[in-house]
């Protein structure tokens, strides 16, 4: 993948211990998935950071090829690629997430 | 459109020994769910198991398949 959008989005996932990729914004996510992300973490009062795929359309082609991971949210937390909504439901569920997160 | 009779064939015949019900609750042919159930999962994390579903359906998901909720189990 392009070297540039790689460097920028090794960045962003470093920039914060919780970091998503969404549609939207956590005050307004444009699908239903980021809109479930966002409710796992503010129920769980975890601090997160949040890019908006459709603000740039590179970010959102090339974060599909960084974590070879085809759909939009993307969950990062120390930098690891954790999954998608489903997976962070699950995790919440079995108490991993507040474990992860602390 | 997609119907949830494709997407379980899809499923099930790509991951070995499994069994996937898909749901379309709101009768939309759009929002489906699919709780997939496979030994092929045992030991394996949760990201490697959705990833297999994601590949079997890698087409549909270019194509016709926009939202997919996935459940993994290990049997």
């Amino acid at each position: 993948m392009d070297k540039k959008i790689k460097e920028q989005i090794d960045n962003l996932i470093k920039s914060s211990k919780v970091f998503m990729f969404m549609k939207g914004t956590p005050e307004e996510p444009m699908c239903g998935f980021s809109a479930k992300a966002v409710d796992v973490f503010k129920n769980g009062n975890v601090k997160f950071e949040t890019f908006d795929v459709y603000s740039d359309e590179d970010i959102r082609a090339g974060i599909k090829e960084y974590s070879k991971w085809p759909t939009i949210p993307q969950i990062f937390i120390d930098g690891k690629f954790i999954g998608g909504a489903d997976i962070l439901v699950a995790m919440a569920e079995k108490g991993e997430l507040g474990k992860m997160v602390k | 459109m997609i119907t949830v009779e494709e997407i379980k064939k899809k499923i099930e015949s790509v991951i070995p020994n499994s069994n996937a019900e898909i749901t379309n609750e709101r009768n939309d042919g759009m929002h489906f769910k699919a709780v997939v159930e496979s030994s092929f999962f045992n030991g394996k994390s949760l990201v490697e198991q959705h990833r297999m579903v994601y590949s079997s359906l890698e087409e549909e998901l270019k194509r016709n398949l926009h939202s997919l909720s996935i459940e993994t189990r290990e049997t």
